[in-house]
């Protein structure tokens, strides 16, 4: 093991080679940056509480597809008794209608491409 | 073990280098098919498998050949196989890759593959054949693995092994099984929707497989000084010869079912195949190929003078190969489409970058053959160099 | 669904294809006819009855294929290899190719006949679909869910009607018009007609069967002995494709 030296220098460069980004962020300040979503609905509720959207809306969404798709049921029972389209574009898009400027803002910031907008057509009033 | 793969002299670094770019070559063919789609393939909406699935279904074959070998050996303590055993799983295991490989290439959407896993549907043949080949991989692994490492440590193999290797003996024989009902099973396709199907897989598996290790014993003999013994090829011919036979006898009972029935949708195919349909005629020089090198590969291996000559021998090896390899993987995927449910011919062949990707995934296996083989050739280079001198030095010793 | 209503969407719809047929200048239409908390239309085992007498007299008709091909945003490709297609027509003899013969009437040979997913009761595509990605519902569709499929095109392989269509590439830029009301797909995909299951679900009858002019399609429940698609059968004979395969397919033709 006489390449000890070397080997630990190595993996030191490697590590901070991978950390790069969040250096980069945090000396540019940006490490507390987070995307201001914008709510351009009167409606007072969503489907689902805000907390449970925020962070499982895409698990929802899945089982809305889900339900739609192979078990012919379309109609969604909300928390507070309310029923509603279990639509992306009518629904979701409904109130949502800023969808670059709440959709996409927080995808891109979490770095995630949902392929849902390959198929699914964003309406003409929100394109 | 390992390190034995990456020890070799400059003419084992050319090769290793001919193969990583042709790899590399597929790659960026590769990347144009992910972005763009299977576009960029001949396949059509009449003819929606081609070369991919095709070489998928020749690799299968390949793979289960390896019972050739190994059934004799372990089951009849045959010890001629003694030295070639190895190198027949060895051939299976990347085989079985790159049968993977041809799936995954062939899928229009390969980042939902895992797709088969987490909804697992046993009414689906392509589930069960998942589960053939993932076994067979496994099986094989473990079993090289095992007995190679008891070889390179001169002690005999654990006792456990042994039902491992009898599992593997049907499952190789399950393999191609499986891959033919993918096919027998459909009654939209009238050309695979036949008993014998599965049976002429195998006779076709069991010939071309034991001919290409026969092919890769030739090679061994002149590239190392590893020697894996006359005893085994002339064993292996005969096999490639009985293989070979009946594969050409099943073709045939195919073809006096269909002709004399005298049912169009039967025959349809076959006119396609060895005399063209409509004016479409791409793979009647092909199949006629086929046919010449069928035929010569059986007067070589039936006359016991040239199956014996080695240079004889290995020439009708390349035809068996060639041959099979043409009726399989050119021929038998894409007659099922031709002509399509509507009557009608649509022609297929394969687009340049469907062949680099093919080659790429070859290159692939070869690879691993490569630096398998490697690694057992220098384990059993190394036990024959100790016999040697285990041999001379009892010699010294009871001559003095 | 009273029948004024299905009269009146009949109209909307009709009014909609010619907006579709070169006057309106619009390149994406909206979702006009799709009315949620509508009652979905129900049945046991759903069928379509096609005369195609009714279709012989009208050479040039393809109000329905035109119909479901908007409304299901079915790309419009040259490439005969490469298109996708959910209805089209096909030459009888084609069709029916093993109750064709050398002496049939040179015009009942050659007429247009359409052909579209047969909704077989025993559909060889879903018996073989690895990832249960095409099933068949309980009221008799056989529906894809192309979030699920992997695109291994073993369906299209064992489907003997041909009536699967593989996305060989992106097929949106192929879009003549995109209509709001249904997704479009991916590359990758297979797909075909689902039989307006989106529409059943909101009490319309599908598109095709609704943009007919010339009632040579009729949708209905056949499980249903008062249903018209039983009443047609009954009063004629009518032909269904490749019976001897015993997918038992749901599409009848009256000739």
């Amino acid at each position: 093991m006489q390449d000890k030296s070397k080997i630990v220098i190595g993996l030191l460069i490697f590590l901070v080679i991978i950390t790069f980004p969040i250096w980069y962020n945090l000396a540019g300040g940006k490490a507390t940056y987070r995307p201001d979503l914008k709510y351009v609905t009167d409606a007072k509720e969503c489907v689902a509480p805000t907390d449970y959207m925020t962070s499982n809306h895409m698990d929802l969404l899945n089982e809305w597809r889900d339900e739609v798709v192979r078990d012919k049921d379309r109609v969604y029972m909300s928390f507070n008794g309310n029923k509603y389209d279990k639509s992306l574009t009518n629904t979701c898009l409904d109130c949502h209608s800023n969808k670059a400027d709440f959709c996409d803002k927080c995808h891109d910031y979490m770095s995630v491409d949902p392929y849902c907008w390959d198929c699914h057509i964003i309406p003409e009033e929100v394109h | 073990m390992l390190e034995k793969a990456l020890q070799g002299d400059k003419r084992y670094w050319t090769w290793i280098g001919i193969l990583v770019v042709l790899m590399a070559i597929a790659g960026i063919f590769y990347i144009q098919q992910f972005n763009k789609g299977l576009t960029i393939t001949g396949l059509s909406r009449d003819v929606s498998w081609g070369f991919y699935i095709a070489q998928f279904t020749f690799m299968v074959g390949v793979a289960a050949s390896a019972v050739m070998v190994v059934l004799p050996y372990y089951l009849h303590d045959h010890k001629a196989f003694g030295k070639v055993t190895i190198l027949g799983e060895f051939v299976a295991i990347p085989s079985v890759i790159l049968c993977m490989l041809f799936i995954v290439v062939d899928l229009g959407q390969p980042m939902r593959g895992i797709n088969i896993m987490r909804y697992p549907t046993p009414n689906s043949l392509m589930f069960w054949d998942l589960i053939a080949l993932s076994g067979y991989l496994l099986l094989n692994v473990v079993i090289s693995r095992v007995t190679l490492d008891a070889e390179r440590r001169a002690v005999p193999p654990p006792g456990w092994i042994k039902p491992i290797i009898y599992l593997s003996i049907p499952w190789a024989v399950s393999i191609h099984t499986v891959t033919a009902f993918l096919y027998s099973g459909l009654a939209a396709r009238t050309f695979w929707m036949t008993a014998v199907l599965a049976p002429r897989f195998l006779a076709s598996a069991f010939s071309s497989g034991p001919a290409l290790l026969i092919l890769a014993v030739f090679i061994i003999r002149k590239f190392t000084k590893f020697e894996p013994g006359q005893e085994a090829v002339k064993k292996l011919s005969l096999i490639v010869t009985y293989a070979m036979l009946i594969n050409v006898f099943l073709i045939l009972m195919e073809i006096f079912t269909a002709y004399y029935s005298n049912i169009p949708e039967h025959m349809n195919h076959f006119q396609y195949l060895f005399f063209g349909l409509d004016g479409h005629n791409n793979l009647v020089p092909w199949m006629w190929t086929s046919v010449i090198l069928a035929v010569v590969s059986l007067v070589l291996l039936i006359n016991p003078s040239t199956r014996n000559n080695n240079r004889t021998l290995g020439f009708a090896c390349v035809t068996v190969f060639l041959s099979i390899w043409i009726d399989k993987g050119l021929g038998m995927v894409v007659t099922g489409f031709v002509p399509n449910p509507l009557g009608t011919v649509t022609e297929y062949w394969p687009t340049i970058p469907e062949l680099f990707i093919s080659l790429g995934v070859y290159a692939f296996g070869l690879l691993l053959v490569t630096g398998f083989y490697k690694i057992a050739l220098s384990v059993k280079e190394d036990y024959q160099l100790k016999e040697e001198k285990h041999k001379k030095v009892i010699a010294r010793t009871s001559g003095a | 669904m009273s029948i004024d209503r299905r009269k009146f969407i009949k109209m909307a719809s009709a009014a909609a294809a010619m907006g579709l047929s070169g006057f309106g200048a619009f390149e994406r239409v909206l979702a006009e006819d799709i009315i949620p908390e509508e009652l979905p239309l129900t049945g046991k085992r759903w069928a379509m009855v096609i005369d195609i007498r009714k279709c012989a007299e009208q050479e040039d008709c393809h109000e329905c294929v035109n119909a479901c091909h908007f409304h299901h945003n079915v790309p419009d490709i040259e490439s005969r290899e490469e298109e996708i297609k959910w209805i089209w027509k096909e030459q009888f003899h084609n069709v029916f190719h093993e109750q064709s013969y050398k002496y049939i009437d040179e015009e009942l040979g050659h007429q247009p006949t359409l052909v579209f997913c047969n909704h077989c009761d025993n559909p060889p595509c879903v018996r073989v679909c690895p990832t249960k990605s095409t099933w068949k519902r309980d009221d008799g569709v056989v529906m894809m869910d192309m979030h699920r499929c992997i695109g291994c095109r073993y369906c299209v392989a064992a489907c003997p009607y041909g009536s699967r269509s593989f996305n060989w590439k992106d097929p949106v830029p192929d879009i003549d018009k995109i209509y709001e009301g249904f997704p479009t797909r991916c590359k990758g995909v297979v797909e075909k007609c689902n039989f307006c299951a989106e529409r059943l679900a909101r009490g319309i009858e599908p598109a095709c069967a609704m943009a007919c002019k010339h009632d040579a399609l009729t949708f209905g429940d056949m499980a249903d002995p008062q249903s018209e698609v039983r009443k047609l059968v009954r009063e004629h004979y009518t032909l269904r494709r490749k019976p001897g395969l015993g997918t038992e397919p749901q599409v009848y033709y009256i000739i």
